[in-house]
């Protein structure tokens, strides 16, 4: 090794974009590549959005030995990136008297795991907070620590506050090859071709979600085969987002924790995932189908009373890495650099700041004998991106005074201005879903039938750009052909 | 923060508060119409199609013609127009409505408040239509804002979802404007929109409608690439199986409702199930004796002219009310009986001003009568359709009747004949 380590991070997911982030305070060359245009894209953007309070893993498993650690990291981070987390706690319910036992379980497999504050409430209590429970709950396991957030804006952020730290970002390049040199002291990485660039590199961190083995294969590491397990979800409008407070889980079974009801963080409700595993071939069949949908409404309906489905904004399917043993493959491998943070199945994202700090302290510190120094200019802290006071008309004029664009509404649904739609493509934003993960914009009930062409417009401008080159995202989404009568 | 004390407040500069703010203005009411978009017109400035105002100026206007003819009575009358305000909050109680805008946040405090507020389009993610996420579906509204102010074209081969006029329309204008419609679906056995939007949108340019037809998934990873199609049955919109067809397109466009808007009010004014939208009696007053309300957040309207004519109604009443107070003209509930959907108003006031009940059939009916009363009006109609709305008008000399007759409500009907 010449000089300072370089590591590349393949995939820029919250996995990929928290250790980027955390290798960033050392004084090594870091570089974040994924194949999406956007942090996040991947397998983050779509599943429940929960940090798990970490009850339920195996003990011995690796899952069990991250998830509630990296559920209490949450709590720093996201003071230092300004990504929003509500501890609103979760239920376990248990309809039948037959499925008290396994909320027993659950406190037995809490207290192993080291989660405090978790009980058995009894109906009255679960009724108390969530009054449209179907009202022949028995009891539930509660769990404070539980709680969501916007799993994008984790990813969005960290890599921000990485690039700001020195990190160097590739988003829209495609890893094609991995070099690695061969000798007597065995394989060691070399670099990584993209469809773009050769980035030599002492290090490479596998964490390119659906697509991990694919990679560990250009590199000849091992890496379990993966295949994606669906998720469908149907997300009901803000209005009826008080009906429930907890996310609220049925009891689970082995292969899965079913399927929820759950509020979201900008106050909608969110129902799923279904649990359906695909062949591994079928890493980009994210269609809902009859089927899936059918079972989500099916089961939540189950659960909550008044889920009314006139009132889906939005329906969509999420897949989520899976290998035969149902867990996390972290660590080192037979090719020296090659470094593993795949599988992330549930509970992926809640772990993903444990995994981190884990990648540094464990495997490239003490496994590898790296020698890392911190350093002492990083900088945690990111600069939230700006909310708009709703109820305070008073903080919103001291906001327009500054800058008058916080008075121009485009989105109406979310109440989002042309202010920071303009701030969210200054800090990285290139396409719709750029926009709309940042700001909210277009992902309320119209779905941008009143703001997706000033949206538009507004990138278009920002970027000095024809409308018709705007896209929604990754590949050919452009939203428009051409110019009319050509 | 800016305080506005006045008579009143137009939430919506479109047809309806156009409309309204004219009338009260004509009233002698000291008015300001306060509108989101930068221009007054509402969706009038996208539909630079003809066929408005064969009921208000006896002739046939583009939209935004018709619109100019309100926006010019608007600067005649010396009204003020507020744009590029945002409503954040109607307090019924304190009687305020805060905006915000590039000057800053205002408090307008009128005597009477008259939302206008139109509908929105319901979007493709509402049907629940399983498959993929693709760029290319756009509903009709939007699509029409592109192709028309933009103008640029959202793609090459399109199908439309939804026979509701918007998507006739649309059907046409993007034939003219260079792309390839294939044809348009309508899940109901009958058209959403105007015979005359039938024959002139699809027939004159050789696009098939497809009746009992719905799309049941796209697909298409990045770019739409195709639909799949199927027939339903007629009467309980079943899918029908084996009837899949899949239809290679790169846009689909959708017609499939529209929805009224009311989220600022309805917390604390009545809503009617059917119609979607606020109830008014018949001087389009709603529950809460400070909001009047008309156009499209009361029910969705066929006609512009219908829009315009209710808001009037509404400015009027608002003016009266103003300059004497909330008048207790004693006012009976509207009822719907057989084979009636969207209905207004929905309660009849006993004063002498006349109005128009505005009635949309639930089926085609070669011939109906339609009935008022009971005993009050029976008139017999001739090809009735869902998609378009009866108008009957309601004198005094029927508030007389009613009043002679003791009736305690007032039943709306449709008997086939």
């Amino acid at each position: 090794m010449n000089g300072i380590p370089k590591v590349v991070v393949i995939g820029a997911g919250v996995v990929g974009s928290l250790i980027a982030r955390e290798l960033t305070k050392y004084n090594i060359s870091v570089t974040l590549i994924d194949k999406e245009e956007d942090a996040g894209w991947g397998v983050t953007k779509a599943n429940s959005a929960i940090l798990h309070g970490g009850y339920d893993d195996p003990v011995d498993s690796v899952r069990g030995q991250f998830a509630a650690k990296g559920n209490q990291q949450y709590t720093q981070l996201s003071e230092e990136l300004g990504f929003e987390v509500k501890r609103i706690g979760s239920y376990v319910v248990a309809f039948e008297d037959e499925d008290i036992p396994h909320l027993e379980e659950l406190m037995e497999k809490a207290q192993a795991n080291g989660v405090t504050g978790c009980e058995i409430h009894c109906k009255e209590e679960i009724v108390k907070r969530n009054p449209n429970i179907n009202p022949s709950i028995k009891a539930g396991f509660w769990c404070p620590s539980a709680g969501i957030t916007e799993p994008w804006m984790v990813a969005i952020s960290a890599v921000e506050n990485a690039v700001l730290n020195g990190m160097v970002f590739r988003p829209g390049e495609q890893v094609q090859a991995i070099e690695v040199s061969d000798s007597d002291q065995g394989k060691t990485v070399k670099g990584v071709h993209t469809d773009q660039a050769y980035y030599p590199c002492d290090f490479v961190i596998n964490a390119a979600g659906l697509y991990a083995d694919k990679i560990a294969q250009m590199a000849g590491a091992y890496c379990p085969p993966l295949h994606p397990r669906k998720g469908e979800y149907i997300l009901l409008d803000k209005k009826l987002g008080a009906i429930i407070t907890n996310i609220l889980f049925p009891v689970p079974t082995k292969d899965s924790k079913g399927v929820l009801v759950l509020p979201t963080v900008d106050g909608g409700i969110l129902l799923g995932p279904t649990a359906k595993d695909l062949d591994v071939d079928q890493k980009e069949d994210t269609t809902t189908t009859v089927q899936g949908l059918a079972e989500v409404r099916q089961k939540t309906s189950a659960m909550v009373n008044g889920l009314d489905f006139s009132q889906t904004v939005k329906i969509f399917a999420g897949l989520r890495p899976e290998d035969s043993q149902k867990d996390f493959v972290i660590g080192t491998t037979e090719v020296f650099g090659f470094i593993n943070a795949a599988a992330m199945r549930s509970p992926g994202l809640t772990a993903a700041p444990a995994i981190a700090i884990h990648i540094v302290e464990k495997v490239l510190k003490e496994e590898l004998g790296l020698g890392l120094e911190k350093r002492s200019d990083f900088d945690p802290v990111l600069e939230p991106y700006p909310t708009l006071p709703e109820d305070d008309p008073q903080e919103w004029e001291k906001m327009v005074q500054k800058d008058p664009r916080f008075g121009q509404v485009v989105c109406v649904c979310n109440k989002i201005t042309e202010a920071q739609i303009i701030e969210a493509i200054r800090r990285g934003a290139r396409t719709i879903d750029g926009v709309k993960f940042r700001t909210r914009a277009s992902f309320g009930r119209c779905q941008g039938g009143f703001c997706l062409a000033r949206i538009a417009e507004i990138l278009a401008r920002e970027l000095d750009k024809p409308l018709n080159e705007i896209k929604y995202r990754t590949g050919n989404t452009k939203l428009l052909s051409g110019r009319v009568r050509a | 923060m800016k305080e506005i004390t006045l008579d009143a407040l137009v939430i919506g500069g479109g047809a309806a508060g156009m409309a309204a703010a004219v009338e009260l203005t004509q009233q002698g009411c000291d008015t300001i119409l306060i509108e989101r978009e930068d221009r007054t017109g509402g969706v009038l400035n996208q539909c630079i199609h003809n066929g408005f105002g064969l009921h208000v100026f006896k002739e046939e206007l583009t939209g935004p013609e018709y619109a100019d003819r309100y926006k010019h009575q608007i600067s005649d009358n010396h009204i003020t127009v507020h744009p590029d305000q945002f409503v954040l909050k109607v307090d019924p109680d304190k009687r305020e409505v805060v905006t915000v805008g590039v000057e800053g946040v205002t408090c307008y405090k009128p005597k009477a408040l008259v939302m206008t507020t139109g509908a929105r389009e319901r979007p493709f993610s509402n049907l629940r239509i399983p498959g993929t996420r693709p760029a290319g579906i756009y509903t009709a509204g939007v699509a029409q804002k592109f192709v028309n102010l933009q103008n640029y074209l959202p793609g090459k081969n399109a199908y439309v979802l939804g026979s509701g006029d918007i998507g006739l329309i649309m059907a046409r204008r993007l034939t003219l404007e260079g792309m390839n419609v294939l044809g348009v679906a309508e899940l109901m056995p009958h058209s959403g929109g105007l015979a005359r939007n039938i024959a002139q949108c699809l027939d004159d340019y050789n696009i098939p409608l497809e009746l009992s037809t719905s799309v049941v998934e796209v697909h298409g990873k990045e770019r739409l690439e195709s639909i799949t199609l199927m027939k339903f049955t007629p009467d309980t919109l079943q899918p029908i199986a084996g009837t899949q067809r899949e239809v290679a397109c790169d846009t689909l466009i959708l017609s499939v409702g529209l929805l009224p808007q009311n989220e600022l009010i309805e917390d604390f004014v009545q809503l009617d199930p059917v119609n979607k939208g606020v109830m008014v009696d018949s001087h389009q007053r709603t529950s809460h004796p400070w909001i009047f309300a008309a156009g499209n957040n009361v029910a969705v309207y066929d006609l512009v002219d219908f829009v315009t004519l209710e808001g009037i109604q509404a400015g009027k009443a608002a003016a009266q009310m103003i300059k004497e107070g909330f008048a207790d003209c004693g006012q009976i509930p509207v009822v719907r009986g057989n084979n009636v959907g969207a209905l207004t108003p929905l309660f009849c006031c006993l004063d002498e001003t006349p109005f128009k009940f505005y009635i949309r059939p639930t089926k085609n009916m070669d011939k109906g009568r339609v009935k008022i009363g009971p005993g009050l009006i029976q008139k017999v109609e001739m090809g009735l359709k869902p998609s378009e709305m009866v108008d009957i008008q309601i004198t005094g000399e029927h508030k007389e009747k009613i009043k002679e007759m003791g009736l305690t409500q007032i039943l709306v009907e449709i008997e086939e004949v």
